[in-house]
């Protein structure tokens, strides 16, 4: 193999950057701390995604706007308030108004065991709860985004 | 002002997706929004970690807002070395401006090359100026050399200075003072912020000031300040209280009153397009190049000097001299 169809004489030289996931990180609701969702946030990157994190105290709205501007392969949710089952079907429904159902979505944080099949039936795809280790939510992001990158 | 809908803001979205990644396909769009570009005012904003950035651009579009115009925000931050990924975070500090239809921001991540990302950012920002946005700003953080030269993208430069970041003024130890149209000390409430003033001041006697073009009469501004050129002042702000923003506004506002009066904004227009042009034609020759020469013709340079037996610029003499006939080494 020619040393020219190598990454370094091409990529730097000529500016043509890599494809690179984009993950937004949200917090829905009126929760008072985020340390989850920056450890989150810190692992995708840590995995070489790009996070777009929008902090604490987000509308439904906002977070679909965001992530609609942004153009985010995947958005994830941190939520401890409790108010997971209003919040997250309506960013579901946002998303399809928005023409962008195709776009995953999964959260974290506390949510009871027996609340997650109804969220999974709404569309969340998947659930996260506390102490999951961090490389099963990179794969998951990895799996549910392949086709993107 | 112009109104997007949803379609559209989506549409712009994965086209700058695409300025991101390098895909060409994203050519046709520009092409056709070349000839609409340059009735935005692009704002450089620039200024060490901490100096509250991202809260001021936020003030300044809630602002542009209140007079009827719309605003595209370009954030840029830095990739990891790294690992490649990023922590794009400058949303949290402009929650106010979500769900406003007037308001596009966009994150980006410097993705490692300097030329690409300010070619990506050029991109970003000549696609977002088409789409009629009346302001585009582009936000970088002033540590380096690579982001004054995104900063250069813009028609005025602010770069903002925070007091209390100990007894140095960071934009004068990055050497980003020589850049700035409008020089903010944010966060004015906070003690010091006098001393970061006049420490500002004293540093601005030093650098050497735009050179104005005259003549022109009949406008808000004098002859006078024609003459003298361009006067960089530097301004207080308290962007989390929205204190200082409207001077900053009307400051904007005349600085790009002058650009066009005095010719300074035609002449840096060209220099930016020159620059795109350049970084554009190299990249294209060496493609070319690289297509032309060969894997092996390459690979034999790329030995000799691993060998020692040629410096770097020779040998990319010699292959440019095989590429065009009649050149000399």
């Amino acid at each position: 193999m020619s040393e020219l169809t190598q990454a370094p004489v091409n990529d730097a030289a000529a500016g043509t950057p890599q494809p690179r996931l984009r993950i937004l990180i949200a917090k829905p609701g009126l929760d008072g701390h985020d340390r989850g969702a920056k450890v989150i946030a810190r692992a995708l990157r840590d995995a070489g995604m790009e996070v777009i994190y929008t902090g604490l105290r987000q509308t439904p709205e906002m977070i679909v706007d965001a992530a609609a501007q942004e153009d985010v392969d995947a958005i994830g949710l941190s939520i401890l308030s409790g108010a997971h089952n209003t919040l997250l079907p309506r960013v579901i429904d946002l998303l399809q108004a928005a023409g962008m159902s195709d776009v995953p979505v999964f959260a974290g944080g506390i949510i009871p065991e027996e609340d997650v099949p109804a969220l999974m039936q709404a569309g969340i795809a998947a659930i996260f709860g506390p102490g999951t280790p961090l490389e099963e939510i990179v794969s998951f992001v990895r799996a549910r985004t392949a086709a993107h990158c | 002002m112009v109104h997007h809908s949803v379609a559209e803001r989506r549409a712009l979205a994965r086209a700058l997706t695409r300025i991101e990644n390098g895909d060409l396909s994203v050519q046709d769009e520009l092409r056709a929004a070349w000839s609409a570009t340059g009735a935005a005012h692009r704002i450089g904003v620039t200024g060490a970690p901490g100096s509250g950035k991202s809260t001021l651009v936020s003030a300044l579009a809630r602002a542009w807002r209140l007079r009827g115009h719309s605003v595209a925000i370009l954030s840029i931050d830095p990739s990891s070395p790294i690992t490649g990924g990023a922590i794009l975070g400058d949303r949290i500090r402009m929650r106010e401006l979500s769900g406003d239809p007037g308001v596009f921001i966009r994150s980006m991540a410097s993705r490692g090359s300097v030329g690409g990302l300010s070619a990506a950012a050029a991109d970003a920002a000549a696609l977002l100026d088409a789409h009629g946005f009346d302001f585009v700003v582009i936000e970088t953080v002033g540590a380096g050399q690579s982001e004054v030269e995104i900063a250069r993208l813009a028609d005025t430069v602010v770069v903002v200075e925070a007091p209390g970041m100990g007894d140095d003024v960071q934009a004068i130890k990055a050497g980003i003072l020589e850049i700035a149209d409008v020089l903010v000390v944010n966060k004015a409430d906070r003690p010091g912020a006098r001393k970061t003033v006049a420490a500002l001041q004293a540093a601005l006697d030093l650098v050497p000031q735009t050179s104005g073009h005259h003549g022109v009469a009949g406008t808000a501004l004098s002859d006078a300040a024609l003459d003298a050129g361009w006067v960089v002042s530097v301004l207080q702000t308290t962007a989390t209280a929205a204190e200082g923003v409207d001077a900053l506004v009307d400051m904007l506002a005349l600085h790009r009153e002058w650009l066009h009066v005095s010719g300074v904004g035609d002449a840096r227009r060209r220099r930016r397009y020159s620059q795109e042009l350049r970084v554009r034609l190299r990249e294209q020759l060496l493609l070319r190049a690289l297509q032309i020469l060969g894997g092996d013709g390459y690979d034999a340079a790329l030995r000799e000097v691993a060998a020692g037996r040629r410096t770097p610029l020779d040998a990319a003499r010699e292959l440019a001299a095989q590429l065009i006939i009649g050149s000399e080494l």
